[in-house]
């Protein structure tokens, strides 16, 4: 069977998501890009979701210069195996990693990639979402990055044969360290691209200190936290938490968008969402179009009563 | 410092935006064309620096013959010149080809810092930056949220998803920048005038020494083959809240079982 790249994204969603979708393509082999000892350690994940081999391209010079020896050291596989497809994740580095990829083998590339079918046509939504199109690499094999969130991962147990392959990387490729890597603390909320429930707060919710209403909500059903661009760049709530076109796509069950008018911008980080709820002071706020649930209303009002029924039926 | 902005002209992303239906590439004729967003903050970090460490600012667009509203525009927020490359045989070419024709003109320029934006909103592939560092062989700091020059020595704070990363790079180097750097200054009125008289120097493919078989449409390594509008979400059930809106909000999360 045809050999299908997959470059694993740690032992997560999308890494499985990627490993379903390659098993539809040919025969899943996992490639794991980093430091010595990182395929080791996801080996057994990989292995459930249906590689049938496990790549260890690994040096420890892999994760201290930017994208770019990974790039060398995949791009160095694929000319040695010539698989028929290679799916990377659709995250920044993803993306990165298979652009420069694109370059070095003079091959086409498509990002935010929902669907693949066995001819290599992708789906892609553009324009913020409002058009779907189907897309095809015309020159060299279907490279691809995929969004998170694009279908159910389905576990397919495999042998996972892990092939060590030497890593040389080149002076041209460690021109950018990386000096210092730093998480913020997120708290105990769940992953914001990976949540069941979503509810974010836009300008409308007025102020830093007033985001705790947004919180309580949310914790109220175990939901993520989320924020328009008018509520990060006013400082309210910290950027990574930013949910639209140039911050993070969810799809998650439930998104309640609270004090938000719904830019398209915004509508294209949240609007394949299964179900929408908008609370919002303006019935003309373009939000409620795609709402399936919408209260014309101050949301400092709506969400503590909405609040408070809940905690009384759980009572 | 010799600061390169690279600008893009794309379809005004607030608006209805279509593909052409004979080759599904984005159509520009009819569209209500900006800069892209991003790529203001670009021009506004270079600004920046050149504010603080002397130098000059030069912007460099690949597009039609109508980006030069958009070259203009950008020159009147305070850039000194700017670089158009145009040619017919350049339409439709896909990200790929597009990055080398941007690294042909950067080629054989003298630059210390190259700034993109990280995405541009009409499909971009926010790889710009890493394609063309790929491509000149010249340092890619990506995804910046800051930037700091001290002498040759450059150093981005680059945003990832649970944080972010210090990277570090001697010049010459390209940066890519989020709209999370810096808010972009409104052109004043003297930059509006002074940016008419700011000289922009054209460019074809045969300039850069490309043919035309390298770009375009016919070279292009990826196409769209079909595309369609998504279905319209129908608006759902509206309540006005007169006293009771949290509580039938509520009874709405509850008939869906998210309580
Ligand atoms: C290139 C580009 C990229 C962008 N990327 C993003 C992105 O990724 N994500 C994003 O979100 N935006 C993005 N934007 C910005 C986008 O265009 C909007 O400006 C932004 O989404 C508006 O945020 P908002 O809805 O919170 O603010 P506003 O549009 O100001 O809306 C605030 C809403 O709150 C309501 N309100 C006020 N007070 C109350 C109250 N007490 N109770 C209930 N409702 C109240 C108001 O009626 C109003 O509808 C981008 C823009 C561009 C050009
Ligand atoms: N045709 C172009 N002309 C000038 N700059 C461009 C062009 N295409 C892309 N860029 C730059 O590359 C950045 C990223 O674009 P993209 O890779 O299309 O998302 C943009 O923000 C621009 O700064």
């Amino acid at each position: 069977m045809t050999e299908v790249f997959v470059v694993a994204a740690g032992a997560n969603k999308l890494t499985y998501e990627m490993l379903t979708l390659a098993r539809s393509l040919g025969e899943p082999s996992a490639v794991v890009l980093g430091a010595p000892g990182t395929a080791a350690s996801i080996k057994d994940s990989l292995a459930e979701y249906g590689a049938a081999k496990v790549y260890a391209a690994e040096h420890a010079d892999l994760d201290a210069y930017l994208v770019a020896p990974k790039a060398e050291a995949l791009a160095a596989l694929i000319s040695e195996k010539s698989p028929a497809a290679v799916l990377l994740p659709s995250s920044q580095e993803g993306k990165e990693i298979a652009g420069r990829v694109a370059v070095a083998l003079d091959n086409g590339l498509l990002t935010d990639v929902s669907a693949l079918e066995a001819d290599g046509t992708a789906t892609q939504a553009v324009f913020a979402g409002a058009t779907v199109v189907k897309s095809k690499v015309t020159k060299g094999i279907p490279l691809v990055t995929v969004k998170a969130n694009s279908l159910t991962p389905q576990a397919a147990p495999a042998a996972a044969e892990l092939v060590e392959v030497p890593v040389a990387v080149s002076d041209a490729a460690k021109l950018v360290s990386i000096t210092d890597q730093v998480v913020e603390p997120k708290g105990d909320r769940p992953d914001l691209a990976e949540a069941n429930i979503v509810v974010s707060g836009g300008r409308g919710v007025g102020s830093a200190e007033q985001f705790s209403v947004i919180e309580e909500f949310a914790d109220l059903l175990g939901a993520a936290v989320g924020a328009s661009r008018a509520a990060t760049d006013s400082g309210f709530y910290p950027h990574k938490f930013q949910v639209g076109q140039t911050g993070t796509t969810v799809s998650p069950q439930l998104y309640l968008a609270a004090g938000i008018s719904g830019a398209i911008q915004h509508r294209a980080g949240m609007q394949t969402s299964k179900t929408i709820v908008a609370v919002n002071k303006d019935d003309g706020a373009p939000i409620f179009d795609i709402a399936d649930f919408g209260v014309v209303g101050d949301l400092f009002k709506v969400l503590p009563q909405a609040g408070d029924e809940i905690r009384k039926s759980r009572q | 410092m010799k600061i390169v902005v690279l600008v893009k002209q794309v379809p005004d992303s607030s608006l209805d935006r279509t593909l052409r239906s004979d080759d599904f590439t984005v159509d520009r004729e009819s569209a209500s064309n900006v800069i892209n967003e991003i790529d203001e903050n670009a021009i506004e970090a270079a600004l920046a620096l050149v504010e603080e460490h002397g130098g000059d600012v030069t912007l460099l667009t690949v597009g039609p013959d109508h980006a030069t509203e958009s070259i203009r525009k950008a020159l009147s927020m305070g850039p000194d010149a700017a670089i158009h490359v145009v040619d017919d045989a350049i339409a439709g070419s896909c990200a790929v080809t597009t990055s080398k024709v941007l690294a042909a003109a950067l080629a054989n320029r003298e630059y210390d810092l190259v700034l993109c934006g990280a995405e541009s909103t009409d499909g971009g592939v926010q790889v710009m930056a890493q394609m063309l560092g790929a491509r000149l062989g010249v340092a890619a700091l990506s995804g910046a949220r800051k930037i700091t020059v001290d002498g040759a020595n450059v150093t981005v704070e680059r945003q990832t998803d649970d944080g972010f990363q210090t990277l570090a790079a001697a010049t010459p180097a390209i940066v890519s920048v989020w709209d999370s750097a810096n808010t972009p200054r409104y052109p004043s009125l003297k930059g509006i005038m002074a940016a008419k008289r700011k000289p922009v120097e054209t460019l074809s493919l045969s300039d850069l020494g490309l043919s035309a078989d390298e770009v375009g449409a016919s070279a292009a390594t990826s196409a769209v083959v079909s595309a369609e509008p998504r279905p319209p979400r129908a608006a759902g059930q509206r309540v006005t809240d007169e006293g009771e809106g949290g509580v039938a909000l509520a009874q709405f999360l509850a008939s869906e079982k998210f309580v």
